[in-house]
Protein backbone atom coordinates (compact mmCIF):
# COMPACT_ATOMS: atom_id res chain seq x y z
CA UNK A 1 0.00 0.00 0.00
CA UNK A 2 1.08 3.29 -0.89
CA UNK A 3 1.72 6.07 1.56
CA UNK A 4 -0.22 8.81 -0.36
CA UNK A 5 -3.04 9.83 1.48
CA UNK A 6 -6.73 8.84 0.34
CA UNK A 7 -7.90 12.14 1.39
CA UNK A 8 -6.12 15.29 1.64
CA UNK A 9 -7.37 18.89 3.15
CA UNK A 10 -4.69 21.60 1.95
CA UNK A 11 -5.88 25.17 3.38
CA UNK A 12 -9.42 24.52 2.82
CA UNK A 13 -11.40 27.40 3.69
CA UNK A 14 -15.28 27.86 3.92
CA UNK A 15 -17.47 30.68 5.45
CA UNK A 16 -21.06 30.97 6.01
CA UNK A 17 -21.32 34.87 5.36
CA UNK A 18 -19.29 36.34 8.34
CA UNK A 19 -18.58 32.87 9.67
CA UNK A 20 -15.24 30.65 8.87
CA UNK A 21 -16.58 27.20 9.53
CA UNK A 22 -13.16 25.72 8.22
CA UNK A 23 -10.26 28.45 8.56
CA UNK A 24 -6.86 27.14 6.29
CA UNK A 25 -8.19 23.50 7.24
CA UNK A 26 -5.46 20.82 6.80
CA UNK A 27 -5.85 17.09 7.40
CA UNK A 28 -4.24 14.02 5.72
CA UNK A 29 -6.29 10.56 5.86
CA UNK A 30 -4.28 7.36 5.07
CA UNK A 31 -5.83 4.72 3.25
CA UNK A 32 -8.16 2.48 6.26
CA UNK A 33 -7.76 4.70 8.33
CA UNK A 34 -10.10 5.65 10.92
CA UNK A 35 -10.59 8.73 11.85
CA UNK A 36 -13.11 10.54 14.33
CA UNK A 37 -13.36 13.93 14.50
CA UNK A 38 -14.47 15.16 17.97
CA UNK A 39 -15.41 18.65 18.74
CA UNK A 40 -17.97 21.32 20.31
CA UNK A 41 -20.90 22.42 17.84
CA UNK A 42 -20.09 24.56 15.10
CA UNK A 43 -16.54 23.71 15.24
CA UNK A 44 -16.98 22.98 11.60
CA UNK A 45 -16.62 18.92 11.93
CA UNK A 46 -20.34 18.08 10.01
CA UNK A 47 -18.96 20.88 7.18
CA UNK A 48 -15.49 19.04 7.24
CA UNK A 49 -17.72 16.04 5.49
CA UNK A 50 -20.23 18.15 3.63
CA UNK A 51 -17.69 19.84 1.53
CA UNK A 52 -16.32 15.99 1.48
CA UNK A 53 -19.03 15.23 -0.16
CA UNK A 54 -19.65 18.14 -2.36
CA UNK A 55 -23.19 19.07 -0.88
CA UNK A 56 -21.06 22.11 0.60
CA UNK A 57 -18.54 24.19 -1.88
CA UNK A 58 -15.01 25.73 -0.34
CA UNK A 59 -14.15 28.99 -0.76
CA UNK A 60 -10.22 27.94 -1.06
CA UNK A 61 -8.00 25.63 -0.78
CA UNK A 62 -7.59 22.05 -2.44
CA UNK A 63 -9.47 18.40 -1.36
CA UNK A 64 -7.76 15.56 -2.97
CA UNK A 65 -9.14 12.35 -3.15
CA UNK A 66 -7.30 9.17 -4.09
CA UNK A 67 -4.99 11.16 -5.78
CA UNK A 68 -7.50 13.21 -7.74
CA UNK A 69 -8.25 17.16 -6.94
CA UNK A 70 -11.99 16.69 -5.68
CA UNK A 71 -13.09 20.27 -6.09
CA UNK A 72 -10.30 21.59 -9.12
CA UNK A 73 -8.89 19.98 -12.20
CA UNK A 74 -6.21 20.33 -14.07
CA UNK A 75 -5.77 21.79 -17.41
CA UNK A 76 -3.09 23.00 -19.18
CA UNK A 77 -0.94 22.26 -16.12
CA UNK A 78 -3.34 24.94 -14.33
CA UNK A 79 -6.10 24.08 -11.70
CA UNK A 80 -9.31 25.28 -12.76
CA UNK A 81 -12.89 25.00 -10.99
CA UNK A 82 -14.11 21.26 -11.34
CA UNK A 83 -17.07 20.38 -13.77
CA UNK A 84 -20.14 18.39 -13.05
CA UNK A 85 -18.70 15.22 -14.98
CA UNK A 86 -14.51 15.69 -12.96
CA UNK A 87 -16.92 16.18 -9.57
CA UNK A 88 -19.51 13.19 -10.11
CA UNK A 89 -16.25 11.00 -11.43
CA UNK A 90 -14.35 11.71 -7.53
CA UNK A 91 -17.71 11.88 -5.75
CA UNK A 92 -18.30 8.08 -6.89
CA UNK A 93 -15.24 7.41 -4.57
CA UNK A 94 -16.63 8.76 -1.24
CA UNK A 95 -19.63 8.08 0.80
CA UNK A 96 -22.10 9.43 3.86
CA UNK A 97 -24.02 8.32 6.27
CA UNK A 98 -26.39 11.47 7.32
CA UNK A 99 -27.85 12.52 11.02
CA UNK A 100 -31.24 12.75 9.74
CA UNK A 101 -31.00 9.02 7.68
CA UNK A 102 -32.53 10.77 4.48
CA UNK A 103 -33.84 7.55 3.15
CA UNK A 104 -35.68 7.44 0.25
CA UNK A 105 -39.10 7.54 1.88
CA UNK A 106 -41.53 6.47 -1.38
CA UNK A 107 -38.49 3.35 -1.87
CA UNK A 108 -38.46 0.42 0.04
CA UNK A 109 -35.56 -0.90 1.93
CA UNK A 110 -34.61 -3.07 -0.43
CA UNK A 111 -34.97 -0.27 -3.48
CA UNK A 112 -33.43 2.47 -1.52
CA UNK A 113 -30.04 0.58 -1.87
CA UNK A 114 -30.14 -0.66 -5.03
CA UNK A 115 -31.43 2.61 -6.77
CA UNK A 116 -28.12 4.36 -7.19
CA UNK A 117 -26.43 1.28 -8.44
CA UNK A 118 -28.51 0.51 -11.07
CA UNK A 119 -28.85 4.27 -12.09
CA UNK A 120 -26.10 5.56 -11.17
CA UNK A 121 -23.62 2.89 -11.94
CA UNK A 122 -25.43 1.11 -14.71
CA UNK A 123 -25.23 -2.43 -12.35
CA UNK A 124 -27.71 -4.77 -13.92
CA UNK A 125 -31.27 -5.10 -12.03
CA UNK A 126 -30.01 -8.57 -10.61
CA UNK A 127 -27.17 -8.17 -9.52
CA UNK A 128 -27.71 -5.21 -7.92
CA UNK A 129 -30.64 -6.50 -6.11
CA UNK A 130 -28.29 -9.53 -4.85
CA UNK A 131 -25.65 -7.21 -3.19
CA UNK A 132 -28.33 -5.60 -1.53
CA UNK A 133 -29.98 -8.69 -0.33
CA UNK A 134 -26.11 -8.99 1.06
CA UNK A 135 -25.79 -5.37 2.50
CA UNK A 136 -29.25 -5.39 4.25
CA UNK A 137 -27.75 -9.10 5.66
CA UNK A 138 -24.95 -7.50 7.21
CA UNK A 139 -26.83 -4.87 9.03
CA UNK A 140 -29.46 -7.54 10.21
CA UNK A 141 -32.48 -6.56 8.44
CA UNK A 142 -33.03 -9.41 5.83
CA UNK A 143 -36.37 -9.15 7.14
CA UNK A 144 -37.37 -5.76 6.42
CA UNK A 145 -36.29 -5.60 2.89
CA UNK A 146 -40.00 -4.76 1.57
CA UNK A 147 -40.71 -2.50 4.50
CA UNK A 148 -40.38 1.71 3.84
CA UNK A 149 -38.86 3.82 5.95
CA UNK A 150 -41.99 5.02 7.83
CA UNK A 151 -42.05 1.31 8.99
CA UNK A 152 -38.90 1.07 10.09
CA UNK A 153 -37.35 2.30 13.76
CA UNK A 154 -34.83 5.27 13.70
CA UNK A 155 -32.35 2.51 14.39
CA UNK A 156 -33.31 0.26 11.35
CA UNK A 157 -33.58 3.57 8.87
CA UNK A 158 -29.85 4.43 10.00
CA UNK A 159 -28.99 0.79 8.94
CA UNK A 160 -30.48 1.35 5.60
CA UNK A 161 -28.80 4.40 5.15
CA UNK A 162 -25.29 2.67 5.93
CA UNK A 163 -26.18 -0.25 3.47
CA UNK A 164 -27.22 2.28 0.66
CA UNK A 165 -24.38 3.90 0.76
CA UNK A 166 -22.14 1.14 0.96
CA UNK A 167 -23.71 -0.50 -1.94
CA UNK A 168 -21.84 2.43 -4.20
CA UNK A 169 -18.69 0.94 -2.77
CA UNK A 170 -17.25 4.16 -1.95
CA UNK A 171 -13.01 3.97 -0.60
CA UNK A 172 -14.23 6.73 2.22
CA UNK A 173 -17.26 6.45 3.77
CA UNK A 174 -18.24 9.37 6.41
CA UNK A 175 -20.80 9.09 9.22
CA UNK A 176 -22.40 12.74 10.71
CA UNK A 177 -23.49 12.24 13.76
CA UNK A 178 -25.07 9.21 12.35
CA UNK A 179 -26.77 8.40 16.15
CA UNK A 180 -27.69 11.80 17.47
CA UNK A 181 -31.36 11.36 16.28
CA UNK A 182 -31.51 8.53 17.64
CA UNK A 183 -33.37 6.85 20.83
CA UNK A 184 -30.63 5.83 23.48
CA UNK A 185 -31.76 2.51 22.89
CA UNK A 186 -30.76 2.33 19.32
CA UNK A 187 -27.90 3.41 19.39
CA UNK A 188 -26.34 0.35 20.28
CA UNK A 189 -27.29 -1.53 17.02
CA UNK A 190 -26.15 1.21 14.98
CA UNK A 191 -22.77 1.45 16.49
CA UNK A 192 -22.73 -2.14 16.18
CA UNK A 193 -22.95 -2.02 12.58
CA UNK A 194 -19.96 0.31 12.52
CA UNK A 195 -18.09 -1.63 14.68
CA UNK A 196 -18.20 -4.33 11.96
CA UNK A 197 -16.92 -2.38 9.41
CA UNK A 198 -14.24 -0.89 10.82
CA UNK A 199 -12.99 -4.59 11.99
CA UNK A 200 -13.72 -6.72 9.47
CA UNK A 201 -14.05 -4.52 6.10
CA UNK A 202 -10.59 -2.48 4.00
CA UNK A 203 -12.83 0.78 4.40
CA UNK A 204 -11.39 4.32 5.19
CA UNK A 205 -14.01 6.01 7.95
CA UNK A 206 -14.10 9.81 8.80
CA UNK A 207 -16.68 9.77 11.42
CA UNK A 208 -18.05 12.84 13.43
CA UNK A 209 -19.61 11.49 16.50
CA UNK A 210 -20.70 12.47 20.19
CA UNK A 211 -20.17 8.80 21.23
CA UNK A 212 -16.63 9.38 22.99
CA UNK A 213 -16.28 5.67 24.08
CA UNK A 214 -17.53 4.18 20.42
CA UNK A 215 -15.00 6.93 19.04
CA UNK A 216 -11.98 5.52 21.78
CA UNK A 217 -12.49 2.32 20.82
CA UNK A 218 -12.39 2.00 16.96
CA UNK A 219 -10.60 4.83 15.91
CA UNK A 220 -7.01 4.83 14.90
CA UNK A 221 -6.59 8.50 15.25
CA UNK A 222 -9.19 11.19 17.24
CA UNK A 223 -9.22 14.90 15.90
CA UNK A 224 -10.11 17.55 17.86
CA UNK A 225 -11.16 20.80 15.95
CA UNK A 226 -12.43 24.07 17.24
CA UNK A 227 -13.12 27.18 15.60
CA UNK A 228 -12.44 26.09 11.95
CA UNK A 229 -8.78 24.32 12.53
CA UNK A 230 -7.41 21.17 14.23
CA UNK A 231 -6.53 22.12 17.57
CA UNK A 232 -5.24 18.52 18.62
CA UNK A 233 -4.47 15.13 17.21
CA UNK A 234 -3.41 12.17 17.91
CA UNK A 235 -4.39 7.97 18.82
CA UNK A 236 -7.15 8.01 21.02
CA UNK A 237 -5.32 7.21 24.10
CA UNK A 238 -3.54 10.05 23.90
CA UNK A 239 -6.12 12.48 23.23
CA UNK A 240 -8.71 11.20 25.78
CA UNK A 241 -5.78 9.97 28.69
CA UNK A 242 -2.97 12.58 28.33
CA UNK A 243 -4.66 15.46 26.10
CA UNK A 244 -1.86 18.48 25.37
CA UNK A 245 -4.33 21.32 24.78
CA UNK A 246 -6.20 23.26 27.40
CA UNK A 247 -8.74 23.11 24.92
CA UNK A 248 -8.93 19.69 24.51
CA UNK A 249 -9.34 18.82 28.00
CA UNK A 250 -11.84 21.14 28.79
CA UNK A 251 -13.82 19.99 26.20
CA UNK A 252 -13.44 16.31 27.02
CA UNK A 253 -14.70 17.15 30.61
CA UNK A 254 -17.44 18.96 29.61
CA UNK A 255 -18.68 16.22 27.52
CA UNK A 256 -17.42 13.22 29.70
CA UNK A 257 -18.97 14.35 32.72
CA UNK A 258 -22.39 14.47 31.65
CA UNK B 1 -94.83 31.87 -17.19
CA UNK B 2 -91.48 32.31 -17.05
CA UNK B 3 -90.25 29.14 -16.89
CA UNK B 4 -91.65 27.00 -19.61
CA UNK B 5 -90.51 23.21 -19.19
CA UNK B 6 -92.02 22.18 -22.59
CA UNK B 7 -89.50 24.75 -24.51
CA UNK B 8 -86.98 23.09 -21.90
CA UNK B 9 -87.46 19.47 -22.94
CA UNK B 10 -88.15 20.62 -26.90
CA UNK B 11 -86.06 22.74 -27.50
CA UNK B 12 -83.35 23.74 -25.00
CA UNK B 13 -81.93 20.64 -23.51
CA UNK B 14 -81.34 18.35 -26.70
CA UNK B 15 -78.46 21.02 -28.50
CA UNK B 16 -77.15 21.34 -24.95
CA UNK B 17 -76.74 17.87 -24.44
CA UNK B 18 -75.26 17.68 -28.00
CA UNK B 19 -72.73 20.05 -26.74
CA UNK B 20 -71.59 18.95 -23.24
CA UNK B 21 -68.71 17.09 -24.68
CA UNK B 22 -67.00 19.87 -25.96
CA UNK B 23 -67.01 21.65 -22.50
CA UNK B 24 -65.73 18.56 -20.94
CA UNK B 25 -62.67 17.39 -23.90
CA UNK B 26 -61.95 21.51 -23.72
CA UNK B 27 -61.30 21.05 -19.84
CA UNK B 28 -59.32 17.70 -20.06
CA UNK B 29 -57.27 18.35 -22.97
CA UNK B 30 -56.73 22.30 -21.30
CA UNK B 31 -55.66 20.70 -18.29
CA UNK B 32 -53.28 17.97 -19.76
CA UNK B 33 -51.77 21.23 -21.39
CA UNK B 34 -51.55 23.34 -17.98
CA UNK B 35 -50.46 19.98 -16.24
CA UNK B 36 -47.15 19.24 -18.47
CA UNK B 37 -46.63 22.44 -19.36
CA UNK B 38 -46.86 23.63 -15.80
CA UNK B 39 -44.01 20.99 -14.64
CA UNK B 40 -41.58 22.30 -17.45
CA UNK B 41 -42.04 25.87 -16.22
CA UNK B 42 -41.41 25.14 -12.70
CA UNK B 43 -38.15 23.19 -13.21
CA UNK B 44 -37.08 25.76 -16.30
CA UNK B 45 -37.78 28.60 -13.16
CA UNK B 46 -35.13 26.61 -11.43
CA UNK B 47 -32.60 26.52 -13.73
CA UNK B 48 -29.74 27.93 -12.68
CA UNK B 49 -29.32 30.39 -15.34
CA UNK B 50 -30.69 33.51 -15.16
CA UNK B 51 -31.23 33.53 -18.86
CA UNK B 52 -33.55 30.55 -18.33
CA UNK B 53 -35.01 31.23 -15.52
CA UNK B 54 -35.87 35.09 -15.67
CA UNK B 55 -37.73 34.98 -19.22
CA UNK B 56 -39.80 32.13 -17.54
CA UNK B 57 -40.75 34.44 -14.48
CA UNK B 58 -41.24 37.11 -16.98
CA UNK B 59 -43.77 34.76 -18.76
CA UNK B 60 -45.59 33.49 -15.48
CA UNK B 61 -46.04 36.95 -14.07
CA UNK B 62 -47.42 38.19 -17.34
CA UNK B 63 -49.69 35.24 -18.16
CA UNK B 64 -51.30 35.89 -14.33
CA UNK B 65 -51.60 39.31 -14.15
CA UNK B 66 -53.63 39.32 -17.88
CA UNK B 67 -56.72 38.32 -18.54
CA UNK B 68 -57.46 34.85 -19.60
CA UNK B 69 -60.09 36.59 -22.50
CA UNK B 70 -57.11 38.16 -24.06
CA UNK B 71 -54.57 35.28 -24.31
CA UNK B 72 -57.48 33.14 -26.01
CA UNK B 73 -57.37 36.64 -28.61
CA UNK B 74 -53.75 36.21 -28.60
CA UNK B 75 -53.63 32.85 -29.37
CA UNK B 76 -56.37 32.49 -31.57
CA UNK B 77 -55.88 35.37 -33.93
CA UNK B 78 -52.27 36.28 -33.11
CA UNK B 79 -50.09 33.44 -31.92
CA UNK B 80 -51.37 30.60 -34.15
CA UNK B 81 -51.35 32.73 -37.46
CA UNK B 82 -48.17 34.33 -37.25
CA UNK B 83 -46.78 30.74 -36.94
CA UNK B 84 -48.44 30.21 -40.12
CA UNK B 85 -50.98 27.60 -38.31
CA UNK B 86 -54.94 27.87 -39.03
CA UNK B 87 -56.28 26.68 -35.88
CA UNK B 88 -59.96 25.63 -35.23
CA UNK B 89 -61.28 27.63 -32.48
CA UNK B 90 -61.20 24.75 -30.40
CA UNK B 91 -58.01 23.70 -31.33
CA UNK B 92 -56.66 27.26 -30.08
CA UNK B 93 -58.87 27.93 -27.24
CA UNK B 94 -57.95 24.68 -25.34
CA UNK B 95 -54.24 25.46 -26.25
CA UNK B 96 -55.18 29.30 -24.49
CA UNK B 97 -56.56 27.61 -21.62
CA UNK B 98 -53.68 25.47 -20.85
CA UNK B 99 -51.55 28.14 -21.27
CA UNK B 100 -52.97 30.25 -18.82
CA UNK B 101 -53.64 27.41 -16.23
CA UNK B 102 -50.15 26.61 -16.68
CA UNK B 103 -48.56 29.35 -14.78
CA UNK B 104 -51.03 28.44 -11.49
CA UNK B 105 -50.12 24.61 -11.46
CA UNK B 106 -46.41 25.93 -12.05
CA UNK B 107 -46.80 27.73 -9.16
CA UNK B 108 -48.53 24.36 -7.32
CA UNK B 109 -45.66 22.39 -8.44
CA UNK B 110 -42.99 24.68 -6.94
CA UNK B 111 -44.48 24.67 -3.54
CA UNK B 112 -44.16 20.92 -3.95
CA UNK B 113 -41.15 20.62 -4.62
CA UNK B 114 -39.96 23.37 -1.94
CA UNK B 115 -41.49 21.13 0.58
CA UNK B 116 -39.18 18.28 -0.38
CA UNK B 117 -36.66 18.33 2.75
CA UNK B 118 -33.01 19.08 1.95
CA UNK B 119 -31.79 16.04 3.05
CA UNK B 120 -33.49 14.07 -0.13
CA UNK B 121 -31.05 16.49 -2.58
CA UNK B 122 -28.21 16.24 -0.44
CA UNK B 123 -28.64 11.75 0.33
CA UNK B 124 -28.75 11.84 -3.61
CA UNK B 125 -25.68 13.95 -4.22
CA UNK B 126 -23.71 11.74 -1.98
CA UNK B 127 -25.25 8.81 -4.37
CA UNK B 128 -23.98 10.48 -7.00
CA UNK B 129 -27.48 10.95 -9.03
CA UNK B 130 -27.08 13.36 -12.06
CA UNK B 131 -29.29 16.12 -11.32
CA UNK B 132 -32.53 15.18 -13.56
CA UNK B 133 -32.29 11.87 -12.02
CA UNK B 134 -32.59 13.03 -8.60
CA UNK B 135 -35.25 15.36 -10.07
CA UNK B 136 -37.44 12.51 -11.62
CA UNK B 137 -36.18 9.57 -9.28
CA UNK B 138 -35.84 11.27 -5.91
CA UNK B 139 -38.01 14.43 -6.00
CA UNK B 140 -40.71 14.46 -7.86
CA UNK B 141 -42.34 11.71 -6.56
CA UNK B 142 -42.12 13.52 -3.16
CA UNK B 143 -42.71 16.73 -4.70
CA UNK B 144 -46.06 15.43 -6.77
CA UNK B 145 -48.43 13.19 -4.61
CA UNK B 146 -49.34 16.04 -1.86
CA UNK B 147 -49.87 18.89 -4.51
CA UNK B 148 -52.37 16.51 -6.22
CA UNK B 149 -55.19 17.70 -4.61
CA UNK B 150 -54.40 21.73 -5.59
CA UNK B 151 -54.03 20.38 -8.85
CA UNK B 152 -57.55 19.28 -8.81
CA UNK B 153 -58.94 22.47 -7.67
CA UNK B 154 -57.36 24.18 -11.23
CA UNK B 155 -59.29 21.47 -12.70
CA UNK B 156 -62.93 22.56 -11.30
CA UNK B 157 -61.29 26.27 -12.16
CA UNK B 158 -60.48 25.82 -15.09
CA UNK B 159 -63.36 23.76 -16.34
CA UNK B 160 -65.53 26.79 -15.24
CA UNK B 161 -63.88 29.17 -17.44
CA UNK B 162 -64.66 26.72 -20.51
CA UNK B 163 -67.36 29.50 -21.72
CA UNK B 164 -64.63 32.52 -22.08
CA UNK B 165 -64.10 29.97 -25.42
CA UNK B 166 -67.33 30.92 -26.59
CA UNK B 167 -65.67 34.41 -27.40
CA UNK B 168 -63.95 32.80 -30.13
CA UNK B 169 -66.99 30.38 -31.62
CA UNK B 170 -65.71 27.23 -29.79
CA UNK B 171 -69.45 25.78 -29.81
CA UNK B 172 -69.92 24.65 -26.39
CA UNK B 173 -72.59 25.41 -23.90
CA UNK B 174 -72.57 28.76 -23.45
CA UNK B 175 -72.45 29.53 -27.04
CA UNK B 176 -74.93 27.29 -27.91
CA UNK B 177 -77.35 28.37 -25.31
CA UNK B 178 -76.87 31.47 -26.17
CA UNK B 179 -77.76 30.42 -30.30
CA UNK B 180 -80.99 29.26 -29.15
CA UNK B 181 -81.76 31.94 -27.50
CA UNK B 182 -81.50 34.43 -30.46
CA UNK B 183 -83.72 32.42 -32.34
CA UNK B 184 -86.22 31.37 -29.90
CA UNK B 185 -85.77 34.69 -28.03
CA UNK B 186 -86.17 32.62 -24.76
CA UNK B 187 -82.93 32.83 -22.94
CA UNK B 188 -84.23 32.02 -18.88
CA UNK B 189 -84.53 28.33 -20.10
CA UNK B 190 -81.02 27.90 -21.81
CA UNK B 191 -78.58 29.82 -19.83
CA UNK B 192 -80.18 28.35 -16.16
CA UNK B 193 -79.50 24.76 -17.57
CA UNK B 194 -76.08 25.72 -18.47
CA UNK B 195 -75.52 26.58 -14.90
CA UNK B 196 -76.88 23.76 -13.67
CA UNK B 197 -74.36 21.83 -15.71
CA UNK B 198 -71.15 23.49 -14.60
CA UNK B 199 -72.98 23.40 -11.31
CA UNK B 200 -73.39 19.59 -11.20
CA UNK B 201 -70.01 18.79 -12.90
CA UNK B 202 -68.61 21.05 -10.76
CA UNK B 203 -69.77 19.10 -7.46
CA UNK B 204 -68.84 16.19 -9.07
CA UNK B 205 -65.45 16.84 -9.74
CA UNK B 206 -64.86 18.39 -6.38
CA UNK B 207 -66.36 15.16 -4.83
CA UNK B 208 -63.86 12.92 -6.63
CA UNK B 209 -61.06 15.41 -5.90
CA UNK B 210 -61.99 14.72 -2.21
CA UNK B 211 -61.71 10.88 -2.78
CA UNK B 212 -58.87 11.19 -4.41
CA UNK B 213 -57.35 13.08 -1.59
CA UNK B 214 -58.70 10.33 0.58
CA UNK B 215 -56.86 7.96 -1.46
CA UNK B 216 -52.95 9.47 -1.45
CA UNK B 217 -53.92 9.65 1.86
CA UNK B 218 -54.21 6.37 2.83
CA UNK B 219 -51.59 5.45 0.22
CA UNK B 220 -48.45 7.03 2.17
CA UNK B 221 -46.78 4.37 3.91
CA UNK B 222 -47.13 5.24 8.16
Amino acid sequence: MSDEPIVQFQGVTKSFGDLVVLDSFDLDVAPNEHISVIGPSGSGKSTLLRVLMTIERIDSGTIKVDGDYLWHMERNGQLVPANEAHLRKVRGKVGMVFQQFNLFPHMSALRNVTEAPIHVLGMGKEEATERAVELLNMVGLSDKMDSFPAQLSGGQQQRVAIARALAMRPKVMMFDEVTSALDPELVGEVLGVMRTLATEHALTMIIVTHQMGFAREISDRICFIEGGRIVEQGPPDQIFSAPESERTRAFLKAVLEV
Amino acid sequence: MIWDWEFVWAEALPPLLKVVHITVLATLYGFAIAALLGLLLALLRRAPVRVVSWPVVGFIEYVRSTPLLIQIYIVYFGLLPALDLDPTPFFAGVLALGIHFSTYTSEVYRAGIESVPRGQWEAATALNFRLTQKMVRIILPQAIPPVIPALGNYLVAMFKETPLLAAIGVLELLLTAKNTGSYTFRYIEPFTIVGVFFLIMSIVASLGILRLEDWLKRRRPG
